[in-house]
This record gives structure tokens, C-alpha cells and sequence, in this order.
């Protein structure tokens, strides 16, 4: 198969970018988006040209380190998969696509297609664990969890951290994330004792870092590579709400007394 | 302002919205009295009822006041999400999503214009701002609607105007529940058609009274 690619290309976080233009031929149908990269690379390589920085890992689909928005669409037109897990047959013979790094004021380029998302890991540092104390390992099932609980907390578990929600958005928000991050732990009984505090300082560490607020357009959901359902966001701004509204106020002892 | 969380913001956007929302079923019934075949006696009562009812005097302020916070969180959000993404795509989004929601700021900008005149050929004239037109009474405003609406052009206008305004509304009902936290496998899907009739019959609803005017009371 043939393609032309539309690539963005930027030096450094401060360089100015443009979208290069460029042919790659002979490409296997069952060949992966990345092999297909890997194949114009080499090319580049061998003329002396720039090889195009993207990122990868695992190749499995299940890191969340692969982007890549492919033809208007973050991780391509495949519903439910990552960019490493997207095959030439998905594309016809002769398409020109369109591959761009996400776009959001919170994930700065680093070069060509490399974004910046330590945002995200920032977001986890202000709220998204569970405070454990060493010692023994409890036994097993000494908590009760119910099966539902359980169920829809896996769920939102299943988040992998690779932005495309942000990439998606049309205001470049996180709430998909965050809500996922949130639910996960909010629907635990280990997660339920620092819910309050982990919700508000997630959504303040949000704002900080200037992401976009939700205008309830859902384009996050459908083109999450793991389905995140958007009631994971709804889940948010209850416990947002409710912390907001009637959590417990720490009793601070005065030095005084 | 400002410094209130997306979500707060986001939060009181939505109560508000809520608020106008009931606000035009309101005014709708008593838009649709100007249909009954009594030379605008049941409309004027219910005007003088909405100019004169002291609860209603209070209910006013309040409405003034949603209005206002939406538009402010409405102009605020926009702007914070606009800044979000500072270099636009190439490639524009062709994620799956509902068409309009994307248009909610160009939607509500439409029907502010429209609030704005609205104001100027019926409030102003009731406070005292503005002068009615030659021939028609401060209060009368049977003979002020029924002179606008034999305005082709206006009647075209103020038709377009609800069908933005039901475009704005088929998003935002839904919206508002799932911002307030209202999402249920139970009842969302219920909330999502209950708001596009809604919207439907708000559009509908206002139309009916200019083409009522236009094509059947000459």
C-alpha cells in the first residue's frame, strides 16, 4: 500500500512546527501504524534525513504511552484501540493521512510528535492513591467490597493515562482522566477515606495546570482506546459536590492549649 | 468568579440554566394566549398579572440574575477553553459526538442578540427606558406584538432565534444533569429525549405565534 503523510514537524518545545509532507510505499496491509513510521524512518535515516519523533513502549495497547492524532482523530480512526495497535488495512491504498501531536496548552511539544504529559502524572501526585500504613498484609477479603462496586471501579481503572481524552476534547480537558482516576478509588472502601480531599485537590490541580473545563460534548468517551464511560465524570462532580458541600472539617488544636 | 473550580463554575452554570429553562415555559403559556380568538384579553390579563404580582416583581430579579450568571460563566468557561489549546489541529475533530454541542458559545451569542432586542421592544418600553411607538399604549402589549410579527423580517428573525435556541437547549438540558451529577444507566437515556422534546416544543412553540400572526389573523 502507498500513503502520504502529513506530518507535524518541530524541533524543540520553543521551535516553530509545519506540516511536512511525505510518500511511503510498499506498506504491508497488516503491517502497524508504528511499523509504518518505523519504515519511513529508515528511509529518513538512510538519505540523511530527520527521522520523526513519535512515542511508544509496550506496543500492546495497554502502556498508554502511544498518541499520535491520526486523520482528526487521536489514536486513529479504530474504535477502542491505541495508535500501536492500529493496522495499515484500516486506511485505503493511496489515503493521505494527517498525523499531529495532541494539542492542549497543558501537554507542551518536545519534538515532532513527543508531547509533555508529566500534567497528568501531576494530577496523580495531588490525590490519586491511597494512603497505606507498612506492616503485615491484611488477609485477603477481611474488606468488603461489593460485586458492583468492584465492577465499575475495574472499569474506570482500566484508564491508561495516554491523554487521548484531552486530544479528543474540543477544550482540551482532563475530566475523563481525572473522573476515571476519582471513580477508581472512590468506589473502594481503601480509596473512600481520603475521597473528599483527593477529589478537590485533583480538580484544583486541573485548573492549575490549564486544561479546559467539560462542555459535556462526549468526543472523550468515544475515542477513549479503553471506553471510559462519561458517568465516571458525573461521578466527579457529585463527590466534588458533596466534598465541597458536607465534608468533615479538620479539627486543628491550637498551640496555645 | 474566576477563581471558583471548573466544576463550581460549571455547577452554578447549569442551576442557572435549569432556572431559565422552566422561565420559558412559563413565558411560553403565556406567548400561546395570544392565539385565543379574544382580541388579546387573556394575554393582556396575564402581562398585567407578570407586571403587577409582587411574587412575580421578586421572581424577576432572580431571572435577571440566572440570566446574568450564565452569561458570565458562559463567556468565562469559553475563554478558559478557548486558551486550553493555544495551536488548533490541522486536522480538524472528527470524533463521534453530538454536532451541536460544539456550538453551545455561537448558539447562546445568537440568542443573547436576540435577548438584547427582546428587551429593547418590550421591557424597556414597560420600565420607561424607551418610548412605545406612535398609536400604542406603555402597557399594551397585545398591539406591540401584533405589530412586530406583521414585520415579515422580524417574524423571520424571531423564528430563527428559537430554532437557535432549541439547538442551544437540545444539548444543554442533558448537559446540565450530567454536570450536576445526574447520570444514571437508569434514567439518562429518559433525561437525553425528554430534553430534545423539550427543546423541540420551546422552538415550536414561539414560532407558532408570528405565523399564527403572520399567515392567519390578516
Amino acid at each position: 500500500m502507498n500513503f502520504t503523510l502529513k506530518i507535524w514537524r518541530q524541533k524543540n518545545v520553543t521551535a516553530k512546527g509545519e506540516m511536512v509532507s511525505y510518500d511511503v510505499s510498499g506498506i504491508s496491509p497488516d503491517s502497524s501504524f508504528f511499523e509504518m513510521l518505523d519504515t519511513l524512518n529508515q528511509k529518513l535515516i538512510t538519505t540523511d534525513g530527520d527521522p520523526v519523533a513519535f512515542d511508544h513502549d509496550c506496543r500492546e495497547g495497554i502502556c498508554g504511552t502511544c498518541s499520535l492524532y491520526i486523520n482528526g482523530r487521536p489514536h486513529g480512526p479504530v474504535k477502542g484501540v491505541t495508535t500501536c495497535q492500529l493496522h495499515m488495512r484500516a486506511f485505503k491504498d493511496g489515503d493521505t493521512i494527517f498525523i499531529e501531536p495532541w494539542r492542549a496548552k497543558a501537554f507542551p511539544i518536545v519534538r515532532d510528535l513527543v508531547v509533555d504529559r508529566s500534567a497528568l502524572d501531576k494530577i496523580i501526585q495531588a490525590g490519586g492513591y491511597v494512603s497505606v500504613n507498612t506492616g503485615g498484609v491484611p488477609d485477603a477479603n477481611t474488606i468488603p467490597v461489593p460485586k458492583e462496586k468492584s465492577d465499575s471501579a475495574f472499569d474506570a481503572a482500566t484508564c491508561i493515562g495516554c491523554g487521548a481524552c484531552v486530544a479528543a476534547c474540543s477544550n482540551a480537558a482532563a475530566m475523563l482522566f481525572i473522573g476515571a482516576k476519582v471513580s477508581h478509588l472512590a468506589l473502594l472502601p481503601q480509596g473512600r477515606v481520603e475521597a473528599a480531599k483527593r477529589v478537590q485537590n485533583m480538580v484544583a490541580c486541573m485548573d492549575e495546570l490549564g486544561f479546559g473545563n467539560c462542555s459535556n460534548t462526549y468526543a472523550c468517551e468515544s475515542d477513549c482506546p479503553k471506553g471510559i464511560s462519561v458517568a465516571n465524570i458525573a461521578r466527579m462532580n457529585r463527590e466534588f459536590l458533596g466534598a465541597k458541600l458536607f465534608s468533615e472539617k479538620e479539627k486543628v488544636i491550637k498551640e496555645s492549649l | 468568579m474566576l477563581l471558583y473550580s471548573s466544576i463550581t463554575k460549571k455547577v452554578l452554570m447549569a442551576l442557572a440554566g435549569l432556572f431559565l429553562v422552566t422561565f420559558l415555559c412559563v413565558h411560553l403559556g403565556i406567548n400561546l394566549m395570544l392565539l385565543k380568538n379574544d382580541g388579546g384579553r387573556a394575554f393582556s390579563e396575564a402581562a398585567t398579572f407578570m407586571g403587577t404580582n409582587p411574587v412575580i416583581k421578586v421572581a424577576e430579579i432572580v431571572l435577571f440574575a440566572g440570566f446574568l450568571l450564565h452569561i458570565a460563566f458562559g463567556l468565562i468557561v469559553s475563554g478558559q477553553n478557548r486558551s486550553a489549546r493555544p495551536i488548533a489541529y490541522a486536522r480538524s475533530n472528527s470524533s463521534d459526538t453530538s454536532f451541536f454541542s460544539k456550538y453551545m458559545f455561537h448558539t447562546g451569542i445568537i440568542v443573547f442578540i436576540f435577548l438584547a432586542l427582546h428587551f429593547c421592544d418590550f421591557y424597556f418600553i414597560k420600565i420607561g427606558l424607551v418610548a412605545p411607538p406612535p398609536g400604542i399604549a406603555v402597557h399594551d402589549f397585545y398591539s406591540r406584538t401584533l405589530l412586530l410579527f406583521s414585520t415579515p423580517w422580524y417574524s423571520l428573525f424571531y423564528i430563527v432565534s428559537f430554532i437557535v435556541l432549541g439547538i442551544h437547549l437540545n444539548h444543554a438540558i442533558q448537559s446540565a444533569f450530567q454536570t450536576l451529577g445526574w447520570n444514571h444507566s437508569k434514567y439518562t437515556d429518559a433525561v437525553k429525549v425528554i430534553g430534545s422534546v423539550y427543546s423541540v416544543a420551546i422552538a415550536a412553540g414561539f414560532s407558532i405565534v408570528p405565523i399564527y400572526v403572520l399567515f392567519f389573523l390578516n
